[in-house]
């Protein structure tokens, strides 16, 4: 086979994302009752950026009495806000989603800052994304009685939402909008590698006017999040984050009335038939676990491609994998950004070395990498199979393990032989095929010739260890709403 | 040369196309990516003019523009070729004697293909005796709808034979084919049957050439490469008018086949007034303002 020369290339020259127009605080104090308030620990700690390791910014610690005060807040707000018509609160949630879309540049560039993301990623999916979520449940306020005929919904009270960081603006997104539409209070706390979106959404949410109280958003490390599980005060828990975590809250919470939804890891099966679109499934097999750096709870971590295409897949996969450009997350032209942080680095390396040690065949594309921050090429495994850890254990990086299968029955029983049943990818140009694959895949999502492609109106959730509850669409209310 | 095996002809998913080259228009070529990139884009374009009113004349003041595009920027590479109707071949050659610009012939019934081998092979033939480079030759949409995909085979097979030294151009007219699957099978027919060049379009169909189109083309281009090692050309031909648009083609050509693909040899642009927007860049890039339009003579 010729090989392409992909190396010498037409090098893009730098097209950075200017940060002139973003205005960012020295400290940030913790939004309580519609004010930002200094924490009673005092204590504030560094949010970095993980592509230079430079501070930008000091965020405040929240520790057991601000979380009382921010639940005291938002138990109080909830009389009137759950009181108060149905159609004003769509205002308000409308008003959010303007203003987000208003301001799109800076919380794109802010996020690419952060959390270490492409702006390519943060300014065509996230931030255009978390808009569409408030737009989505705007328009679900007033019309609840709608969605649940006969059933008379009510709100569930005080809901304490614990987001992660790989995608710190959306999850806020996902998990307030659906929470105030219904007419609960929220006290949210974001990651605390990437708290600044989330406090700039304080901000939005400040100058919306929105009734105060209805959104605290706190700051803090997993200390901070097992006090808003553990307050006897809170109605519900909604939580994204790894399934560890999942379990604790489960423990935590278990006993009381608490409801909750979890929505944890996951190590989706990417399913290539020799019958699929090959040179769009190698596209989509790069969508599916280097998008956010594979820092994507559905990420398609597990390739199984048919035996008859494999060599000609892997082939143009790794071609494609040389195009790739990891740098700069301000720089417009990158495909892979910086690694979260230095933990989630020394996390995925790990998996690299314990991959290599089990026997797996490693596959890195060739890029130049800048000593400081946190990267990571883009990575692929051959030569492994189920018992493998690295195909039973999510890394959350760009890591990609592939096998081979022959036949459909075989393939279905490998992707379900995990603990995890969060989300799918077929590849295939036979519909029949796509629908026996839709039933029997064990993942609350399953895509169909297409890889991590999200909206408002689409419900997201997972099976087994995965989670529970569904976020978006008519079912993310459900998780907000009690029927009497 | 052999007939392509149709079964292992990879299908083609459309969104999924239309999603990779969103992609390739999304990225930002700026500084000294651009200027080279523009001087690239110039070095590639085949000067066109294929109308029935073209005049000797016409054909003189296009060639003497080919050889002179932009008096007051320096290093500029000449544009690759000119390409006219076969009767005013011996015209152009005539006036880009001395200069490394081809001249190119569109032949075969250009643009409906509707005659008879015979003819398309005497078309052919009388191009190349008057001294065309390149010979531009259509392929019988109509067999190839009909699924007649030997009929077709044979006739490029002829065709090129007949070309003898100078390079042939196949045009799928993939306005015509109506599936991008179509386009697909056309390219490997065109690329088995002894193409040098794959083209788009006419210009005389809308839709002309397309990212889309010109996308799933260079994947032919590429798995035939891969498979023997052989370097197929690649022109996309209408539609291309300004200097962004043929940034991003070479933004997908960069990406998809490399840089190998990157020259003139493998990469043309049918195009007649992309030249003067590319000068208008290049202008801009050297000056910081742009200049009236008024500045760059139409020829």
């Amino acid at each position: 086979m010729s090989k392409l020369n992909l190396n010498k290339t037409w090098n893009y020259a730098a097209a950075t994302e200017s940060t002139n127009h973003i205005l960012l605080k020295e400290k940030y104090d913790l939004f309580i009752n519609g004010e930002f308030v200094k924490s009673n620990s005092k204590k504030y700690f560094d949010t970095i950026n993980p592509a230079t390791d430079e501070v930008i910014a000091k965020i405040s610690e929240a520790n057991k009495k601000d979380i009382d005060l921010a639940v005291k807040s938002a138990k109080i707000a909830f009389r009137r806000w759950s009181k108060l018509k149905a159609k004003e609160r769509g205002k308000y949630i409308f008003r959010i989603a303007r203003m987000i879309q208003e301001r799109a540049k800076e919380f794109a560039v802010i996020e690419s800052m952060d959390g270490g993301k492409p702006i390519r990623e943060s300014r065509d999916v996230d931030i255009p994304l978390a808009a569409n979520h408030f737009f989505y449940y705007a328009g679900w306020a007033d019309k609840l009685e709608y969605a649940f005929p006969n059933k008379t919904p009510k709100p569930l009270g005080v809901a304490g939402q614990i987001i992660p960081w790989n995608f710190p603006l959306l999850m806020a997104a996902w998990k307030i909008a659906p929470a105030i539409a219904c007419g609960n209070t929220v006290v949210l706390k974001p990651a605390e590698t990437t708290s600044l979106t989330a406090l700039k959404l304080a901000e939005i949410i400040q100058e919306s006017g929105l009734p105060k109280g209805v959104v605290n958003i706190v700051t803090g490390a997993g200390n901070t999040g097992a006090e808003i599980v553990n307050h006897p005060d809170i109605d519900k828990i909604a939580f994204t984050g790894s399934t560890n975590v999942g379990k604790l809250i489960q423990k935590s919470i278990s006993g009381t009335k608490k409801k909750s939804t979890l929505e944890l890891g996951g190590k989706g099966a990417n399913i290539i038939f020799e019958d699929a679109a090959i040179d769009q499934a190698v596209e989509g097999i790069v969508n599916a676990i280097f998008f956010n750096q594979g820092h994507v709870c559905c990420a398609g971590s597990r390739l199984f491609v048919q035996e008859s295409v494999a060599n000609v897949v892997i082939e143009k996969l790794k071609d494609r994998m040389s195009s790739l450009i990891v740098g700069n997350p301000l720089d417009k032209n990158t495909d892979i950004g910086a690694i979260n942080s230095k933990e989630q680095l020394a996390t995925i390396n790990k998996y690299i070395k314990i991959g290599q040690e089990e026997g797996g065949e490693i596959y890195q594309s060739k890029c130049s990498i800048s000593k400081k921050g946190n990267w990571c090429p883009p990575t692929l495994f051959l030569n492994v199979s189920q018992s493998h850890t690295i195909v039973q254990e999510e890394i959350f990086g760009p890591v990609l393990a592939i096998q081979t299968f022959r036949t459909i029955d075989e393939v279905i029983e490998k992707a379900n032989n995990t603990p995890f049943g969060l989300s799918a990818g077929v590849w295939t140009e036979k519909g029949s095929k796509i629908f026996k694959l839709t039933q029997e895949l064990n993942a609350g999502v399953v895509w169909a010739n297409t890889y991590n492609k999200f909206d408002p109106t689409s419900p997201f959730g997972g099976f087994k260890e995965s989670g529970f509850g569904r976020e978006g669409g008519l079912h993310g209310l459900k998780a907000y709403l009690k029927f009497e | 040369m052999s007939f392509p095996d149709l079964l292992k002809i990879p299908k083609i998913d459309k969104l999924g196309v239309q999603e990779i080259v969103n992609r390739f228009c999304k990225r930002s070529i700026k500084t000294s990516a651009k200027k080279h990139g523009l001087h690239l884009a110039l070095s590639m374009i085949d000067l066109t003019t294929l109308e029935g009113k073209d005049t000797t004349d016409k054909v003189r003041r296009l060639c003497y523009k080919a050889s002179h595009l932009h008096n007051s920027l320096q290093g500029l590479p000449n544009v690759a070729a000119v390409c006219v109707y076969p009767t005013l071949v011996r015209v152009a050659k005539k006036e880009l004697e001395g200069t490394k610009i081809n001249v190119a012939s569109v032949a075969t019934a250009f643009p409906s293909g509707q005659s008879t081998l015979d003819v398309k092979l005497s078309d052919t033939k009388f191009a190349v005796n008057e001294g065309a480079d390149e010979v531009d030759m259509v392929i019988s949409r109509g067999k190839f709808l009909a699924g007649e995909y030997n009929f077709v085979y044979d006739e490029i097979a002829a065709v090129k034979e007949a070309c003898g030294k100078a390079h042939l151009k196949v045009i799928l007219e993939t306005g015509e084919l109506d599936t991008l699957d179509n386009v697909r099978k056309a390219s490997d027919i065109a690329i088995y049957a002894g193409a040098d060049f794959i083209k788009t379009s006419t210009g005389k169909i809308s839709p002309a050439a397309t990212m889309p189109v010109t996308f799933v083309m260079l994947n032919a281009i590429k798995d035939y490469y891969k498979k023997t090692g052989i370097k197929i050309g690649m022109k996309p031909a209408g539609g291309i008018s300004t200097a962004k648009i043929a940034l991003q083609y070479l933004v997908m050509l960069n990406e998809t086949l490399g840089y190998d693909w990157m020259n003139k040899d493998l990469f043309r642009f049918g195009a007649s007034s992309l030249a003067n927007d590319v000068l208008m860049q290049l202008q801009k890039q050297e000056s910081g303002y742009y200049q009236s339009l008024d500045y760059f003579s139409k020829d």
